[in-house]
Order: structure tokens, then C-alpha cells, then sequence
């Protein structure tokens, strides 16, 4: 079956400024695809591209084959949950959630039926009457979904949808909208700065950096098989260290060679520069006596319940994230830190020029936001 | 009455929105080009066109009004009059003003709510009834002078009610309204915290009111003093009554006018006019900085009011309080009062001795006390109409395409006619539609019923179009594209969006355009004519005949239709 939702080519400018670059995007029917990317890196233009809020300079949008690149936002019969979910302040929940069944006459009892059905989804039965300003914002989260929802769209774009709620509610209210999404089987693209938000909704997540398409992977994939330094370093927490290639694939670190996996663009060519890049879980202490491990110091020690982190200064000048046992070590320990047994592999990335100039910069690792 | 525009309606948001371009598929440039056109037509033609005939063209050019002008003494006195009387009215009105905002902002004595309001009530009366209102009291036959005269037994009335003094007593009454309402949403705005870091580091609450209160607030004293300053250069019911001879630029225009010496009053006009405009892109330079001057990242919670503990203070600002109300008040009361005197009774007495309705019972009974009423209500409502459907039309395309030149052109037209002087603007009209040259766009309209509620309609699309741009520009442009993504067209995203959550603004807007129709009088003077003759000017007229009564009954309509457009505004204005 071809995708359902396509994007091709997309370009975007604002003024001088190039927020996205030659986006290619396929979304299948049914699937949820989360649009990841720091601040400013063109996933809410992306968006709001699909949405038709905005007109590509460049490109085309397909929907079940049909080019929508040219409708306006009120012909594509798409809906959208915005970030303040822009509930109508004016009209009480019953209102707003009918608001998109206006164009299809339908009579009183079916509009009343189907703001029912919509209102039952999000499991918000019986608020019809309620005003906009007098229910929780967990509670306009799922107002703005069911009202999203009620004109049966094609497509189901949602904008940082929980950004706007305490993290405490906003776990539980990610459930309940990925429960109400599938029970819907509805085509959804998800914009999201938020990895785990990414993880848990997306069935693919698309990461954007700099209004360029990185990687678009099933999560584990993602994670496990980064395509760029950039997803690396963005999607869960990596240290960086400089090295060399190796003729039989590893990378030469001072004195050691630790393997990895190397990135697509990597080759195969000894003595090229290369970044390592590896996960907190894949780096474990050793003992004294291990001749591939590398020495440093314990600077910072940071439990966090059901894993301890330590950052440890290499004597290269490096620092590199490890995790262990919560009683492995302690702050100004000398240790030894080499990779763990059966852990992820690292990955191998071409070095980036910024890789050689962290070289002079002992602020260690860059650390995702 | 000139009064700031509305800001933005309560439209209820969130949390914090963060405002982006609206790039909706916007009207076709065609409607912006069109509507640009009008306005320029109503709003800069007649100005342009009153520069020309200044300048003698397009006929005849000469410099020779211009000369006059220069050549004139008694020109340059009043520019002169017109510059010192609204510093003075600036520094005066500042005077009374910010300390009251202070009282009633930051402190707190039994009846602070309602005498806060109370104190807001000058900016609610019409120029010419408050003008009225100080003659009935503070004239040479007025109360408080027969009082004072009876109380020592004078023979002659203790002052005179005229000249610079009178002017400047009336101006400091009606504006510093502006210093109070201005400098109390400056304080209400600032955060506590700051006040508590001064604290903490040791500074005195003296020197932190100089180093951090009052700097915070240099965008509102600046805000104020500038409105104040427009205000009074474009004052004219006061120093038309009270000047005598002494002149401001406003009377002498129509003096001129009078005099048949149009190319001077032209001349005149554009000077007033240059002045005006030279203020009101001052006051534009004023509220873009006051956006970053204020900038102190979040916003906080304003400092609690500091009851006032000691009795002696709780109870000094107490009476004080009181009788700066009575004060306040007194002008509305004695408008009511002598409604009630009937024609020529009151001549020597301290207080009116017959006290009856008839004057109330002409209004309804005789046709020619009626007529200005029903002029002025027909005019006020056709203007008011008018003003929205335009300014909205106006706003919403400068908001929609808010960065084009179009949008920044429609914003300037809507904004111009707040800057222009009511008389520069009754002059200017009288000359673009004195004579007929439609391919021109210039049509006879002087002695027809419609030149006055064109006039209003021009002087109040400020009121219509800013209210509705500022409201237009506090709804958070995601629920229109919501609206979209639901299926709407612009039409029903208009309807049913847009324009529920604009009503606020819109009906503030509307409500004081109403009223400043209802009770113009500086347009009106130069423009009527006797079939179309407004209120105000009957009340003039009554006051010719020695009918106070009547005045005061025409003054008594205009005050009530005032106080609840007001509290309609008010209203709107409530967060």
C-alpha cells in the first residue's frame, strides 16, 4: 500500500532564513509520526506546512494521492491539536467540539450524537455544557483532540500537545491520547521536542535539526543505530570521544582500541578521523589491571533512583558518562572506565570540525538539552 | 472628547501565547488598496487639499497667507498661547494626577474603591458641558462666587472666570485623568519582587521610589504627558469661552474663519496641524519603546497596598479623599441642579429660588428644543456605523497583512485623525467639500445634512479602528487557524470567531465614538448649520439667551450618555 501522507521536497524560508531544506516525509495509513528536533529546528513549520497554515516555496504535500500543496487549511479536512490547544474561549465545550461539523449538515440530534461520540473518546462524557475556562488544562488538552477529531479528518496533526501541562499530569494524559489515537486508527504526525514523548507516541520518529531531515527510525533504531552525530547526541544521553580508525574496524583512543559500529559515511579507510560515540550503559569500570580501559577521575556522581550516573574526567581530558551501580564509586575516585560486556555498541561518526575544537574545551560531552 | 483609545478586549488566554504572523489566506490585495484609498480620501485629502489652498494652488500659488501669518504679531502670540498652555496643562495635570494614582494604588483607607472611580469621572464629560459646568459654578453668577460674595458681603464678584488662569483650571480638571488612569495601570503592572530586592539591599523606600519605581513608569508619565499635551493643544471649548482675548492656535482659526480671512485660517490650520503630528509620531516613538523599557522578563505580582496604620493618616486620607470627591463631583451636581432653574428666574440670589421641570418638559414639548437632540442622536449613531464597519475593515486588514506597507499605511490613517485637532479638521473638511470637482473627489457637502456625520465619522474612526487593531491583536491568531482546520472560510472564521471575541473592543470603541459624536462641538461649530445644529450648539446658543436652564438640561443628556458609555467602556476594559 503507498504511504498515505506524503511530503516531498518541502522548502521553507522565512525572509533570508531557511527554516527547512528539501523535507521528504512518507506517512503510512494509521501510522503516528513524531517530528523531533530541538527549538528551531523547522519540525512546528513542518507542521504547520501540512496543516496549510503556511505555503511551501518549494515542494508538495500528497494525501491519499491527491495534491492538497495549493488547498487552503479549510479544504484539507485535516485536524490539529495547537500547543495552547486555542479552544474557543467564547463558546462552551459543545460548541467548540461541533464547531468543524457545521459544513456537514447534519441535523441537530446527529451533531449532538457526534459531539457525544467525540466528547466518549477522550473519555470526557457529559461536558457539553461546561465553559472553556472552567475545566483543567488536561481536561482542554482532550477538549481540543475531541474537537480535532469530531469531523472524522483525514489526517490528525498535533502540536506539542502536552507541552502545556505539569509533567506529573502530563504522563498519564499521553496515555490516554495515544489510547484514544489508536482506538481512532487515525493518520497522525506529532510535533515534539521531548525524545520520550517522541518514543512512546511515534510509531517512526522524523528527528530535524537546522531544518534538515537527520533520520526517520522506529525508536529503537533510533536509538541503538543514531544515522547522524546530531541524533546521537539528541536522542538519549552519549559522550564523544576522538579518535582514530582502525584497519579492523575499531577506533584507536590513545593507547586503546574500543569497536563500534560505524555510521554510514564513516568508510572503511584506516587513519580517518572518527568520533565514538557511546551510551552511558554501554561504558562500565574495570579493574586496575584491564589494559583496554581508560583511566580518569569521578567528578560528579548523580543518582537518579533506578540508575547512578557518573561523570568521570579522562586523563586525555575527555569526559564520558557511565552507568553503574549505585555504590560503584565515589565523587574523586580514580577509576577505570572501558566498554561493558554485551552492552549497545558505540557508534562511529566522521569527525565533525566542532569535534576537534571540543579538543580545547573541557566542558566535556555535549549534553542533550 | 478625546480619550485613549481602547486596548484589547479580555479575551481569556491559556497561558502565555506566543503570537505568531497570521498567514491565513488573507483578503485580496485588491480590498486593502480599496479601503486604503477611502481613508486617504477622508482622512489625508481634506489635510492635503487645505495645504494647496494655503499655498493659494492650484491656481494661483503665493506665499502671501503664509507671509501674513509670519508677518502677523498676534499669530505667533497664539502658537505661543497654544505651546505654554499645554506644557502648563502637562505639568499641572502631572501634578494632581500622579500623586493620586499613588494614594489609590499603593495604599489602602476605608472608601479607596469607590473614590478611585470617582476620581476617573472628568475623563467621562464632554469638553463643552465640563466647560459649562465650571461657568455655572466658578463664573462670576456662579455658586461658589455668589457664595463667597455673600459670605463677605462684596460688591462686586470675588473673581473673574477668564484668561490663561480659567483655561489652565479646566484643562487641569479634565486631564489629569489621563496621568492618573495611566500611572495606576503603570503601578498596578510593576512587580513586588523589585521593591522587595531594593529592600534587600538596603535601600531607603525614598530612594527606591526615584530609582526603581519612578523610572519603571516613564513609559506611562510619557504616555500621559503626551496625551496630555495633544489634548490641550487641540483644546478648544475652554479657551473659546474662558480665553476671551486671549487666543490659542484653535480659537484663532475660527476667528479667522469668521473673519473671512480663509487662506490665513488655512495657514493656520497647517501649522496646527504640523504641530500635532510632530506629537503624535513623538507619542509613537514613546509607546515603541515602552514595549522594551518595560522589559523585565516576568511578569510579577504588583505590591500589596500599604494600609495605612496610624489613625491620624487613615483618617487625613480619608477626608481628604472626600473632598477631593466633593470636589469632583460638585461640577456634575450644579449641571443637574440648575437643569432644574426655570428661564429667568435666578438673578441676584445665592441659591436659585424657583426650582421646577419646565425645562425638562420644554426638551420633550417644543419641537425646536428637540430638534438638536434628534440631530445629534441621528448624526452620533449614522458616524458611530460607519466608524466601525470602516475601522474594523481597516484593522483587520493591517492585522492580517501586518507587515506589508499597506497595513502600515492603514495603520497611520487610522491613528491620524486622533493627532489632528478637531478644528483642523473642520477646516480642512470645509475646504475639500466646499466646491464641486468630483473628478478631483471634491464635492459641495457644506450646508448639506451629511458634512457633520462625515466629520464624526473621520474624528472617531481612531476610536473604532485602534480598539478594534488592539483587540484584533490580543486574540491569539491559533484560533483562527483552529477555526480553518475545522473547515471554516474567512467568512465564518469572521463571524463566528473574530468578531464574538472582538465585541468588547469593538463595543468600547463604538460606545465612546458614540458619545464624542453625541457631544462634539469643536467640528461642529465650524461645520453646521442651522437645520443640522447639534447639541452643543444649542447649548451655546441657550447660554447667548441667558437660558441656563436649558443649557444645563442639553448638559445633563450629554453627562448621562457619557457616565454609562463610560461604564460600557469600563466594562470592556475589565480583565
Amino acid at each position: 500500500m503507498p504511504p498515505f501522507l506524503i511530503l516531498e521536497g518541502l522548502d521553507k524560508s522565512f525572509g533570508s532564513q531557511a527554516v527547512l531544506r528539501n523535507l521528504s516525509l512518507e506517512v503510512n495509513a494509521g501510522e503516528v509520526l513524531a517530528l523531533l528536533g530541538p527549538s528551531g529546528s523547522g519540525k512546528t513549520t513542518a507542521l504547520r506546512l501540512i496543516a496549510g497554515f503556511e505555503a511551501p516555496d518549494r515542494g508538495k504535500i500528497l494525501v491519499g494521492g491527491e495534491d492538497v500543496t495549493a488547498l487552503p487549511p479549510e479544504k484539507r479536512h485535516f485536524g490539529m491539536v495547537f500547543q495552547h490547544y486555542a479552544l474557543f474561549p467564547h463558546l462552551n465545550v459543545r460548541e467548540n467540539v461541533a464547531f468543524g461539523l457545521a459544513g456537514r449538515k447534519l441535523g441537530k440530534d446527529e451533531t449532538a450524537r457526534k459531539v457525544a461520540d467525540a466528547l466518549a473518546l477522550v473519555e470526557l462524557p457529559g461536558f457539553e455544557a461546561r465553559r472553556v475556562g472552567e475545566i483543567s488544562g488536561g481536561q482542554q488538552q482532550r477538549i481540543a483532540l475531541a474537537r480535532a477529531l469530531a469531523p472524522e479528518p483525514r489526517v490528525l496533526l498535533l502540536d506539542e500537545p502536552l507541552s502545556n501541562l505539569d509533567p506529573t499530569l502530563r504522563e498519564r494524559t499521553r496515555r490516554e491520547l495515544l489510547r484514544a489515537v489508536r482506538r481512532v486508527g487515525i493518520t497522525t504526525v506529532l510535533v515534539t521536542h521531548e525524545q520520550e514523548e517522541a518514543f512512546h507516541l511515534g510509531n517512526r520518529v522524523a528527528v530535524l535539526h537546522g531544518g534538515v531531515l537527520h533520520q526517520v527510525a522506529a525508536p529503537e533504531e533510533l536509538y541503538e543505530r543514531p544515522a547522524t552525530r546530531f541524533v546521537a547526541g539528541f536522542v538519549g544521553r552519549a559522550s564523544g570521544l576522538p579518535g582514530i580508525l582502525t584497519a579492523d574496524g575499531g577506533v584507536r583512543i590513545g593507547d586503546v582500541i574500543w569497536p563500534g559500529l560505524p555510521a554510514p559515511d564513516v568508510g572503511t579507510v584506516p587513519g580517518t578521523p572518527v568520533e565514538l560515540v557511546v551510551r552511558p550503559e554501554s561504558l562500565a569500570f574495570s579493574s586496575e589491571g584491564d589494559r583496554n580501559a581508560l583511566a580518569g577521575r569521578v567528578v560528579e556522581r548523580r543518582y537518579a533512583g533506578s540508575a547512578t550516573f557518573y561523570a568521570v574526567e579522562l586523563a586525555m581530558g575527555r569526559e564520558v558518562e557511565v552507568l553503574a551501580s549505585a555504590g560503584a564509586a565515589a565523587e574523586g575516585d580514580t577509576v577505570r572506565v572501558a566498554p561493558a560486556p554485551g552492552g549497545l555498541p558505540a557508534r562511529i561518526f566522521r569527525a565533525a570540525p566542532e569535534v576537534l575544537q571540543l579538543e580545547d574545551n573541557p566542558a566535556g560531552p555535549p549534553h542533550v538539552p | 472628547m478625546r480619550s485613549p483609545a481602547p486596548s484589547a478586549p479580555a479575551v481569556r488566554e491559556t497561558s502565555t501565547v506566543t503570537i505568531r504572523p497570521a498567514r491565513l489566506a488573507g483578503p485580496a490585495p485588491y480590498a486593502a488598496a480599496l479601503v486604503c484609498l477611502l481613508l486617504a480620501w477622508l482622512v489625508c485629502y481634506p489635510l492635503l487639499m487645505t495645504l494647496l489652498e494655503a499655498l493659494g494652488g492650484p491656481n494661483a500659488w503665493t506665499l502671501g497667507h503664509l507671509g501674513d501669518f509670519i508677518h502677523r504679531q498676534d499669530e505667533w502670540m497664539a502658537l505661543w498661547r497654544s505651546l505654554w498652555i499645554s506644557v502648563a496643562s502637562v505639568v499641572l495635570a502631572g501634578a494632581i494626577g500622579v500623586p493620586l494614582a499613588f494614594l489609590f494604588e499603593r495604599t489602602d483607607f476605608p472608601g479607596r474603591r469607590f473614590l478611585g472611580a470617582v476620581a476617573a469621572l472628568p475623563v467621562a464629560l464632554p469638553p463643552l458641558v465640563g466647560v459649562i459646568a465650571f461657568l455655572f459654578l466658578y463664573g462670576e453668577s456662579g455658586f461658589a462666587s455668589r457664595a463667597v460674595q455673600g459670605l463677605f458681603h462684596l460688591q462686586d464678584p470675588p473673581w473673574h472666570l477668564a484668561g490663561p488662569g480659567a483655561v489652565l483650571l479646566v484643562h487641569a480638571y479634565s486631564m489629569y485623568v489621563y496621568f492618573y488612569l495611566f500611572v495606576r495601570a503603570g503601578l498596578a503592572r510593576q512587580d513586588a519582587a523589585l521593591l522587595e530586592a531594593a529592600a534587600s539591599l538596603g535601600v531607603s523606600r525614598l530612594r527606591t521610589l526615584f530609582t526603581v519605581t519612578l523610572p519603571l513608569l516613564r513609559p506611562a508619565l510619557g504616555a500621559a504627558a503626551l496625551l496630555t499635551f495633544m489634548t490641550s493643544l487641540a483644546s478648544f471649548s475652554a479657551p473659546y469661552l474662558f480665553g476671551g482675548g486671549f487666543r490659542v492656535m484653535t480659537t484663532q482659526i475660527v476667528a479667522s474663519k469668521l473673519n473671512g480671512e480663509l487662506g490665513l485660517a488655512q495657514v493656520e490650520t497647517v501649522m496646527l496641524a504640523v504641530l500635532a503630528i510632530l506629537a503624535l509620531a513623538a507619542m509613537r516613538r514613546v509607546e515603541g519603546s515602552a514595549g522594551a523599557g518595560g522589559a523585565t522578563g516576568v511578569r510579577g505580582i504588583a505590591p500589596a497596598r500599604r494600609r495605612l496604620a496610624s489613625p491620624l493618616a487613615r483618617g487625613t486620607a480619608f477626608v481628604l479623599g472626600w473632598v477631593m470627591a466633593a470636589i469632583l463631583l460638585l461640577p456634575h451636581a450644579v449641571l443637574a441642579l440648575i437643569s432644574f432653574v426655570p428661564p429667568f428666574t435666578w438673578t441676584t440670589e445665592t441659591i436659585p429660588p424657583v426650582l421646577d421641570g419646565r425645562n425638562w418638559t420644554a426638551l420633550v414639548t417644543k419641537p425646536e428644543h428637540l430638534r438638536p437632540v434628534v440631530n445629534s442622536l441621528w448624526m452620533a449613531v449614522a458616524a458611530t456605523v460607519l466608524a466601525v464597519v470602516l475601522g474594523l475593515a481597516a484593522a483587520r486588514l493591517a492585522a492580517v497583512r501586518r507587515r506589508g506597507v499597506l497595513a502600515g499605511a492603514l495603520e497611520w490613517l487610522i491613528a491620524l485623525p486622533w493627532a489632528v485637532p478637531g478644528t483642523v479638521f473642520a477646516l480642512a473638511l470645509a475646504t475639500a467639500f466646499g466646491v464641486s470637482q468630483p473628478w478631483l473627489g471634491r464635492f459641495v457637502l457644506i450646508g448639506t445634512p451629511w458634512i457633520l456625520p462625515l466629520a464624526y465619522l473621520v474624528r472617531n474612526l481612531p476610536l473604532t479602528g485602534r480598539g478594534a487593531l488592539a483587540g484584533l491583536r490580543g486574540i491569539d491568531p491559533a484560533l483562527e487557524e483552529a477555526a480553518a482546520s475545522l473547515g471554516a472560510d474567512r467568512w465564518r472564521r469572521l463571524g463566528r470567531i473574530v468578531l464574538p471575541l472582538l465585541r468588547p473592543a469593538l463595543a468600547a470603541g463604538a460606545g465612546l465614538a458614540f458619545i464624542t459624536a453625541l457631544g462634539d462641538f469643536v467640528t461642529s461649530i465650524v461645520l453646521y448649520t442651522y437645520d443640522t445644529r447639534p447639541i452643543s450648539i444649542e447649548i451655546l446658543s441657550s447660554l447667548r439667551l441667558q437660558d441656563l436652564g436649558m443649557a444645563a438640561v442639553y448638559g445633563v443628556l450629554l453627562m448621562t450618555a457619557s457616565t454609562a458609555a463610560f461604564l460600557l467602556w469600563g466594562r470592556g476594559e475589565a480583565r
